[in-house]
């Protein structure tokens, strides 16, 4: 991971802060490098400030204060057009009143490129989204996955280096988004362009990243690989915000180095590891993701803490079964576990006992 | 299951055919039929709820429209009071004084007219119809009309000497050429022509030429303030709709506040404003900027009517750009700017040719309801700012001509269709936005 943090990166966030009313920061302090190459994606719920970054980077607003560097020079004072960033826009902004290859053959205008050298472009960037047949029709006469590729290409076709996308997919349906995922992330590592993408979707963040940068109030929660992310959050909000996690709150009673035990409060023990917490007597949420929770005891290690736990509810999803369990008080329990044969079914309302590998259970911080 | 048993042999699932090949339904009637059944009543219910507005509009605007077109052609008055005359000048040639026989047809006319009760005489509508086409002629007929019953043989003589008209070649010709049932001779005099003594039509005299050139200032007045009320309402449209929905809903009251205060009020405003010891003319003299012999006239001629105009007109240009606008998103000048685009290239690219629906609705809009405009011109325009309506509306109210009303009504009715089929050649009216 990462050049990031060091600030000599192809887009470098400079203690970057932005205001719109002079009494709130919707972005507080934003500090991040992205790697020339590097697949970058902002995600975070609505209102978290991704989106403003986004639009800082591409020029439509200004930063507040703090410093926004592209390829080594401030950037702040330029222009929108004169940034040479290409970006994909939520609802893709196709020009209705120019078809296809008009679209393409825009931005290669305004730069004074030559007609036949233009065509020339444009035919190359409609071939690399398989859209070749489609340059005399209208955007309207598109389907979404369609006009996708197209706004896709007429961000790729003056070859920037760095490309923005803002949520591109997400008035596409599942299957088709999915595709796009694959084929935006393919494009951008077969041409190593520099992407910065933004997205609330934490799926369509996690398989098409290098690297992901995690928002909330304003600043970086975690910036760090999918993996990463999603095996070793750092605080309660990404833990929550990523996949799925089973939560319960407790106080720290011992560290011992990479263990921790904790007392929930229905007065169990447990060994967590801790992770932001840091003396004995703290109150933390510890979190578990679903499919690391075991009932199986021959899956478990032998000094390894188990914990009560009635089935409330069980749901059979095909690949996996989903078991939801009343555990220390919390009814929002859920053991993830996969169909294999000698798994079992619980019944509703029967009581097992569940238990975890201490590392999987991480002692967070406990939000108010 | 229902559906199979209900195929034919063919055994489609699901779809039967009859004999013809066409799809029947399950009881076995066309598709076709079946479907116009149950949108039958569908149709009804529609043509239910238009028949009050299309009763009212056949009654009170197609009927009237229809009518008064009909009057531009119209031509019964001298068929009705002169059918013996108009007979016996079908062997006249055409030059000279007629003969005996003529004024003698003419004698019977009126004395049958005269017999005739008072409300269903011929003879009065005869006069103002000949005084169209040559003035005096009305006198000439009432002053005949009183001594007819004293004439005797030779009528000829008789009818020369109690008017001079009657000896006069001209008033023939035009009882000749006018004695039929229709007649073009309103559309002639629209357009500033008029008979000459051979019965060609030919440009009038210069001093007497009024409406084609009226009909040209009324176009070049409706364009000028088309163009004006689009200068001012594009910026205005394009601020509004880059505002918040609750802004702009306030400053939209501001836009349409003309439409809420009574158009004669407005009207007298403009004239307190513009008149030469008017509020402009005594501020601008006031502050120095001209001499109190150096103020401008800004009412009581075109300008006048060009101010007034645009002012009362600029909501319905507004109005359709506005809504054009608002359905534009930002990210397009967004996208253009970050495809390398200067700003004014974005806009000129970009948004501009998306307003286009917009700006043909409310040019379409504002040139339509000006060209036809009335009081305001009437007010304000003084000689120089009257449009074709206020010479229309003369002869409506003052001179009483109408079937020349009705005919440069016409020709205004049908200006204004063909540029509206023009507009929809190069635009497409499908692409009118008015909101």
């Amino acid at each position: 991971m990462v050049a990031a943090q060091q600030g000599d990166g192809f887009v470098v966030y400079d203690g970057v802060q932005k205001s719109y009313d002079g009494e709130t920061l919707v972005v507080k302090d934003l500090n991040l490098s992205v790697a020339k190459g590097e697949f970058l994606t902002m995600l975070g719920p609505s209102g978290s400030g991704k989106t403003t970054c986004l639009m800082m980077l591409a020029g439509f607003e200004t930063a507040t204060s703090g410093e926004i560097l592209l390829d080594g020079k401030p950037i702040n004072s330029v222009p929108p057009h004169k940034r040479g960033i290409g970006m994909v826009f939520q609802n893709y902004a196709l020009f209705p009143h120019m078809t296809v290859g008009e679209n393409l053959s825009f931005p290669l205008e305004v730069r004074g490129m030559g007609k036949s050298e233009r065509e020339k472009s444009v035919m190359r960037a409609l071939d690399m989204v398989q859209m070749g047949a489609f340059a005399n029709r209208r955007p309207a006469q598109l389907s979404g996955g369609q006009q996708q590729r197209i706004a896709l290409a007429r961000a790729l076709v003056f070859q920037p280096e760095l490309v923005l996308m803002d949520e591109p997919l997400g008035a596409l349906d599942k299957q088709l988004r999915e595709h796009m995922q694959f084929e935006i992330t393919r494009l951008a590592h077969d041409l190593g362009i520099t992407t910065v993408y933004v997205t609330h979707d934490q799926t369509e963040a996690l398989t098409m990243s290098d690297n992901v940068a995690v928002f909330e109030d304003g600043r970086i929660q975690q910036l760090a690989p999918p993996d990463v992310l999603y095996e070793e959050p750092r605080n309660s909000f990404v833990a929550q915000f990523i996949g799925e996690n089973n939560t319960i709150d407790g106080v720290v009673k011992e560290i011992k180095g990479e263990t921790c035990v904790v007392q929930l409060d229905g007065g169990v023990l447990i060994d967590a590891k801790p992770v932001n917490v840091s003396k004995v007597g703290e109150r933390t949420r510890v979190s578990i993701r679903p499919e690391r929770v075991e009932a199986n005891k021959d899956r478990l290690a032998e000094d390894a803490h188990t914990i009560k736990a009635e089935v409330l509810e069980f749901i059979y999803m095909g690949d996996v079964f989903r078991t939801r369990l009343r555990v220390a008080g919390n009814e929002n329990f859920v053991m993830k576990t996969r169909n294999a044969p000698d798994q079992v079914r619980h019944k509703p309302g029967s009581m097992i006992e569940i238990g975890w590998m201490p590392q999987d259970c991480r002692a967070l911080d406990c939000p108010e | 299951m229902a559906i199979q048993s209900a195929t034919s042999e063919e055994g489609a699932i699901g779809t039967a055919t009859d004999s013809r090949g066409r799809l029947v339904t399950s009881d076995g009637t066309p598709l076709r039929r079946a479907l116009e059944r149950a949108n039958r009543r569908r149709k009804l219910t529609a043509l239910a709820l238009v028949a009050p507005l299309l009763a009212f509009i056949l009654i009170f605007f197609a009927f009237p429209i229809a009518q008064m077109m009909w009057r531009s052609v119209d031509n019964p008055q001298i068929v009705n009071a002169l059918p013996r005359t108009l007979v016996a000048l079908e062997d006249w040639d055409g030059q000279g004084v007629p003969d005996e026989p003529v004024f003698a047809a003419l004698h019977a006319d009126m004395m049958e007219d005269l017999d005739r009760p008072r409300r269903e005489q011929a003879i009065g509508p005869l006069g103002i119809r000949l005084n169209y086409e040559l003035s005096a002629a009305r006198s000439a007929i009432s002053r005949t009309a009183r001594s007819v019953p004293n004439f005797e043989e030779p009528y000829r003589d008789a009818f020369t000497d109690a008017h001079r008209l009657w000896g006069q070649p001209e008033l023939w010709q035009i009882i000749k050429r006018e004695g039929r049932p229709l007649t073009l001779s309103y559309y002639v005099a629209a357009l500033d022509r008029e008979y000459d003594a051979d019965g060609n039509i030919v440009k009038r005299p210069e001093n007497r030429q009024i409406y084609v050139s009226l009909f040209g200032r009324t176009l070049a007045l409706s364009v000028a303030i088309t163009f004006m009320t689009f200068i001012l309402g594009f910026p205005i449209a394009y601020y509004l709709s880059t505002l918040p929905m609750r802004y702009a809903n306030l400053l939209m009251i501001a836009v349409l506040l003309p439409f809420w205060t009574s158009l004669l009020v407005r009207t007298s405003a403009w004239i307190v404003l513009l008149q030469q010891q008017g509020v402009i003319n005594n501020a601008l003299v006031g502050m120095g900027f001209i001499g109190d012999d150096g103020r401008f006239s800004l009412i009581y001629n075109q300008t006048g009517t060009i101010i007034a105009m645009t002012h009362i007109l600029l909501p319905f240009m507004v109005l359709p750009l506005y809504s054009v606008m608002r359905t534009i998103p930002p990210s397009y000048m967004r996208a253009a700017k970050s495809l390398g685009a200067r700003p004014w290239t974005a806009f000129r690219r970009v948004y501009f040719p998306q307003t286009l629906p917009g700006i043909g609705a409310g040019g379409v809009l504002v040139f339509i309801i000006s060209i036809g405009y009335y009081i305001t011109p009437a007010l304000v325009g003084g000689q120089s700012g009257r449009m074709i309506s206020n010479e229309i509306a003369r002869h409506i109210q003052q001179s009483l001509n109408w079937g020349l009303a009705a005919a440069l009504g016409t020709m205004l009715l049908v200006g204004v269709l063909v540029l509206y089929w023009l507009y929809n050649r190069l635009v497409g009216a499908d692409s009118l936005k008015l909101g």
